[in-house]
Order: structure tokens, then sequence, then C-alpha cells
């Protein structure tokens, strides 16, 4: 059972979601702020973080980048249709997926479960590339023999683009490959995911050389 | 043709007023001061060719005898000076161009017995000819003709070629004229038309929706008078578009907010309404439809709530788009499949229609349209798309009854509803203004019309070179 800690400030909004997660099989815990979120976050380690993004005292954007900065716990986060602002300062502050408000507890739910997959049924073994040694057992990666932390989203991100090394992705293929969405899915999802990862593996994330960029069409793995 | 010589604008017209008034008036200047110049020219050579004639003719008179012999008659000729004719009686003695002395002057002479002078052109110069008979004087002092009569012809050439070039001078004066009054009127023209250009202006950038535009009066003439009174007009527009405009934007913000304020309490029932609706196993029949009743309208003032937000943000002009490469059979047939109506609907798509659009807004077009095929019209329902050089078009038929000449006008129209009996389940009656907006924020339009045979059509273009925008 996933422990979900969920931050939202409105006591019924948060009361109505955490019954229907509960109903959807997750241990909710729930927190009124994001001073309150973040002591919960450190006591509770939760598996995951749905978090609200107006919220009083500090703002969700801060309490998702404090999260962030603790470790590879995976953050969906509740916003407005329209506020794209908001989307695009959560997504670069570390945050895995959104949903538009008000949602459906089916979706939310559907969208934990994506976040939280850590990985398909990828043959178990270990793949290298260069310098980067990917564990699809273990499900643990290293780049020069230094282990890098990732988050699920990012783990299962590297390991379908390298599974088929040199082919070409599309950012719609990555978004139903790996967060399970439907044809509309918001591809700056998979550029903000493919920016961390970078950042994690990459000598340079200005040059990439295992996660590349091809223009007008996609991501691909390699070629090294 | 006369429409062509005429000018048009109020400046052009004003310069050939003031050009002709100008130039009309220096010609008439010029012309009579050559005129008058050209008489006293005349008429002071003529004095003095009639004096200088007499002094002569008195200074030989007293040495002659009398009756003259013909050397007499010779003499006086000589003394006179060239051209020159001298009659008595039958006898002449003539030199020169004396020839030109017409009968008629002498005629005159005879008959008035006193000096006669006249002008003529002959073998192309202009001549002066003068005539006068010698008279004698008896000693009781009465005069009487001696019968001798002198006439002399002068040669006016030099003269005429003095008027010549006085008539040349008045008419240069009068070219000269011409640039000088350009100029002038030009001028004139400018300190005239400046105001006039200026609430031109003023009145322009009004009329373009610049309510602040007004023109500083010049002056105290008729013209900042009127001035005056567009600045007061202007003024008074600007008022109430400034009202009307705030009682918009509060009217709008109202919406909005009433909107953002509905979707908290929203985000609770959507939440718990599900929950209610997956425990109705065990439940009253009656209290199982009151929760899936629950449900439904959830769902439906969500999306009213939605569609509200949504309207809200095509009016403060904050809906934003998001441009992806989209292959436009593709997507419409995405947007089918993921309602259950691709069996439902006649696709027929131009294959490798590749265009930038905002693929969410291009599916709530999409959805809308054919949605509202199934809910007003009847099936078969069509989707075309089409595609030129600068546009695609996605063209959504059905076989209903059409719109009637009524509706047509007012089908864009935000909660306009045809038929509320005719529907079997309701929209937010916001769902087709939405799509209009949506087509335009893609500078694409979007149309309703009936096809020849009956049904609805409703068209939507796009235009294909679309940059980021």
């Amino acid at each position: 059972m996933p422990a979900i800690l969920l931050i939202e400030d409105d006591p019924l909004v948060r009361r109505g979601l955490e019954l229907a997660l509960s109903r959807h099989g997750h241990d909710i815990r729930a927190a009124e702020t994001g001073e309150d979120g973040l002591r919960e976050f450190s006591s509770a380690t939760p598996d995951l973080v749905v978090l609200d993004l107006m919220l009083p005292g500090i703002d969700g954007i801060q309490v998702c980048r404090r999260i962030r900065e603790a470790g590879e716990v995976p953050v969906i986060i509740l916003t407005a249709r329209g506020d794209d602002f908001d989307v695009v300062e959560g997504l670069a502050a570390g945050a895995d997926d959104y949903v538009i408000k008000p949602v459906q507890p089916t979706v939310l739910d559907a969208r934990i479960r994506a976040v939280l997959r850590r990985s398909d049924s990828a043959p178990d073994g270990v793949r290298v590339h260069g310098e980067l040694r990917i564990d699809t057992a273990a499900l643990t990666v290293t780049v020069r023999d230094t282990p890098v932390p990732l988050t699920p989203t990012e783990l299962r991100l590297l390991l379908t683009v390298s599974q088929s090394a040199g082919q070409v992705f599309s950012r719609q293929q990555l978004l139903e490959a790996v967060w399970e969405h439907d044809y509309l899915g918001d591809s700056r999802l998979v550029d903000n995911c493919v920016q961390r990862l970078r950042a994690k593996i990459e000598q340079d994330a200005a040059a990439p050389r295992y996660v590349q960029t091809v223009r007008g069409f996609g991501y691909r793995f390699g070629p090294l | 043709m006369s429409w062509t010589l005429r000018p048009r604008g109020l400046r052009a017209r004003l310069v050939v007023a003031f050009v002709l008034v100008t130039v009309a008036g220096a010609t008439a200047a010029a012309w009579s001061s050559a005129r008058s110049a050209s008489t006293a020219l005349v008429t002071s050579n003529q004095q003095r060719l009639t004096a200088s004639t007499a002094d002569q003719l008195a200074a030989i008179t007293p040495e002659l005898s009398y009756p003259p012999d013909q050397a007499a008659l010779d003499r006086i000729r000589i003394a006179v000076g060239e051209n020159t004719l001298v009659t008595f009686r039958g006898m002449q003695s003539a030199d020169g161009a004396a020839g030109l002395v017409p009968g008629t002057l002498r005629t005159a002479v005879q008959e008035q017995r006193q000096m006669v002078a006249q002008r003529i052109t002959a073998e192309g110069k202009p001549w002066l000819l003068i005539g006068t008979p010698i008279m004698t004087t008896a000693v009781n002092g009465s005069r009487t003709p001696s019968g001798i009569e002198v006439y002399s012809v002068r040669d006016l050439t030099a003269v005429e070629q003095e008027i010549d070039s006085l008539t040349r001078t008045a008419v240069a004066t009068s070219a000269l004229a011409l640039l000088p009054a350009v100029f002038l009127a030009l001028l004139a023209a400018r300190s005239v038309l400046r105001p006039v250009r200026d609430l031109r202006d003023t009145a322009r950038r009004l009329a373009d929706g610049d309510l602040s535009a007004r023109t500083a009066p010049q002056g105290a003439d008729e013209l900042a008078a009127l001035t005056d009174t567009v600045n007061e007009m202007a003024a008074s527009l600007q008022d109430s578009m400034v009202t009307m405009q705030r009682m918009q934007s509060d009217a709008r913000r109202f919406a909005a907010d009433v909107s953002h304020e509905l979707r908290t309490p929203l985000s609770t029932l959507t939440a718990v309404v599900e929950v209610l609706a997956g425990t109705t196993a065990g439940m009253e029949p009656d209290a199982r439809e009151s929760a899936e009743l629950a449900v439904t309208e959830t769902e439906r003032l969500v999306r009213l709530v939605e569609d509200l937000m949504e309207v809200s943000r095509f009016d403060a002009g904050t809906a934003g788009l998001r441009l992806e490469e989209t292959n436009l059979a593709d997507a419409v047939r995405d947007c089918l499949r993921a309602r259950n109506w691709l069996d439902q609907v006649d696709l027929v798509a131009a294959d490798n229609v590749v265009l930038r659009c905002d693929r969410r807004r291009l599916d709530v077009i999409v959805a809308n349209l054919v949605g509202n095929a199934f809910r007003h019209g009847e099936p078969p329902v069509l989707v075309r798309i089409s595609v030129t050089q600068e546009e695609a078009a996605v063209e959504v038929t059905d076989n209903g009854p059409g719109l009637s000449e009524m509706v047509l006008p007012h089908v864009f129209d935000r909660f306009y509803k045809a038929d509320a009996a005719r529907t079997r389940t309701p929209g937010s009656g916001l769902g087709l203004a939405i799509a209009l907006e949506n087509a335009r924020l893609h500078s694409g339009d979007l149309t309703a019309s009936n096809n020849a045979h009956g049904g609805a059509r409703f068209t939507l273009l796009l235009p294909r070179g679309l940059e980021k925008l």
C-alpha cells in the first residue's frame, strides 16, 4: 500500500481526496500547509507527494524544490487549468507530473500508479553504455562507478530509451510509455524530465551523449 | 473628362486659386504698365519728330520765294531731312521712303490745314508719317495755306523695339511672379490645412480606438472652434468608453472569480461523488439513482465551470497557444477514438496534412463539432479534411434538419440554445463560442451553414503557415 502525503490547504478538498484515494488503496497522510507538509515528509518518508501549488505560507513550488533536494520521492502537483505558469514552474522545480483541479480520483489514482511504477518488464540484466551502467534488476544506475539516484520517472525514461538504443522516440510515445498519458499529454513533462536526467548522468548536459535530442522528432539513446 | 481638370484636394484648390489670382494680378499690372509706357514712348517720339520738323520748316520758310519753284521744293526737302515729300500744286520733291505717304494723309492735311500725324506699317516696319501745310501770314495776322505741303516719313523701328522689350519684360515679370506665387500659395495652404490635417489625424485615431487622441487648438478662428468641439466629443466618448469598459471588465472578472471560487467546492464534490458512486451496490434503488444523479450533475457542473473559466481567459486575452507539428488526420482520429466515436463517423481525410496547431484546442473544437452533430443532427455524421496551399479545412456535416435561418446568426453566441427540447444531453451552452475562439486563436475561422440537401455543416479553417506565435 503506497504511502502518500497530500498537502492541500482547503480542509474539505483535503478530506474529500483523502476519502477517495483511500478507497483506491492508498495510505494517505494529509498536511494543511507547506511547513506542515515538509515536517510530515521528513518524519513519515512517503512514497509519493500530492502537492497543491496554492498554499499559504511557503508556496507549493518551494515545497516541491525542498522535497527534490531531500531525495527522489516523486511529486504530483495539483494545479488549475490555464495556470500555465504554475505548470512550468512546478515541472522546473522537479515535479514528475501534474493534474488539473477539480480532479477525478480515478484519474489521480492512475497518475499516482504510473509515476510509482518503477519499471516496465525489462529483462533483468546489466546494460553498460560507455561510463553509464544500468542494472535493470536492482534498478540502479552508476556513472563511472558512482551511484546516481534517479526518481522513478527518470529511471523509467532512461530504461525506455536505452532499451532500444538508437531508436528515435517521439515525445508522445514517451508520454504514453513512461507517464501512461493519453494522446493529449503535455510534452513539457518529457522535456523537463530529460533535462533533469541529463543533469544527473551526462558529463556535459549541454552536449548530451546518452539522451540526445532529435530536432523536430523527439529523443534517442546514443549512439555513443 | 472635365472632372480630371478639376483639382480635387483642398490643398490643390487653394494653390491653383492663389496662383491664378497672383499671376493674373502680376500680368495685368505688368501689361498695363507696359501699355502706358509704350504709349508714352510713342507720343513723346511723335512730339519730338513733329517738333523738329516744324522747327526745320520754320528755319527755312523765311528764305522762300513765292510761288516756289522745283529748286525751292528741293531745298525744303533737304532741310527737313531724309524720307521727305514736299508738294506744291502739281510739283513735288521726294526721296527715300517718301512714296509711303498715302493720299488719305494728304487729303487730311489739306482739309485740316494743320500738322497731321499718322502711324502706318509698311515694308515690315512701323513708320510715323507727319504731314504739315506751310502757312503764310498776312499783314493783318491771318494765316492762309501757301499750298506747299511737307510730308516727313520717320522710321519707328527703334521705338517699336523698345516697346517689344517692354512687353517682354512684362511677360517675364508675370512668369517670375509664378514661382513665388506657388511658394506663397503652398505656405498659405499649409497654414490653413495644418489644423485641418491635425483634426483629421485626431479623428482617425479616435476611429481607430485611441480615445486619448486630442488636437491642440490654435488661434481663435472657426477651425479652433471646430477643434474644441472635436476635443469635447472625444472626451465624452472616452468617458463613456471608460465607464463601459470598467463595467465590462467588472462583469468578466466577476464571472472569472465566481468560476474560480466554484472550483474549490467542486474539487471536493468530484472527489466524494466518486466514493458515493462506488458504494451503490447495497443501496436502495432511489438512493442509488440519487448517487448516480449526483455524479452526473457534478461532472456537468465541472464542465460548465471549466467552460466559463475558458471563456474568461479568452475575454481577458490570457488564453495561450501551444503549437506543435500535428498530423491533422491523426489528431482528428485520436479525438474520435478517445470518445468512442470512430465507428459512428465517416472520416474522409487527405493524407499527411501536417500543420502547427495546439492539439488540445484542436481536440476541443473537433469534439464539440462532432458532439453537436450527434446531439442536434442525425447520422451519418461526416468529417472531411481537405487542404489548400494556405489552409486546412475540417468540415463536420450531419443529416439532421440543419440550422434554421433564425438560429444561424446566433449559433456561436454564448448560452444560445436553439431548441432546448431537442437536446438529448445538455451542454454548457458555451461549446461553439469556445470552439470559435479557439479557431481564431489559431488565426483561423469557424463557420456554420447548411448543406444543399439539408443538415448542418460546420467548417473549421486553420492556416497552414502558422509559425510560433
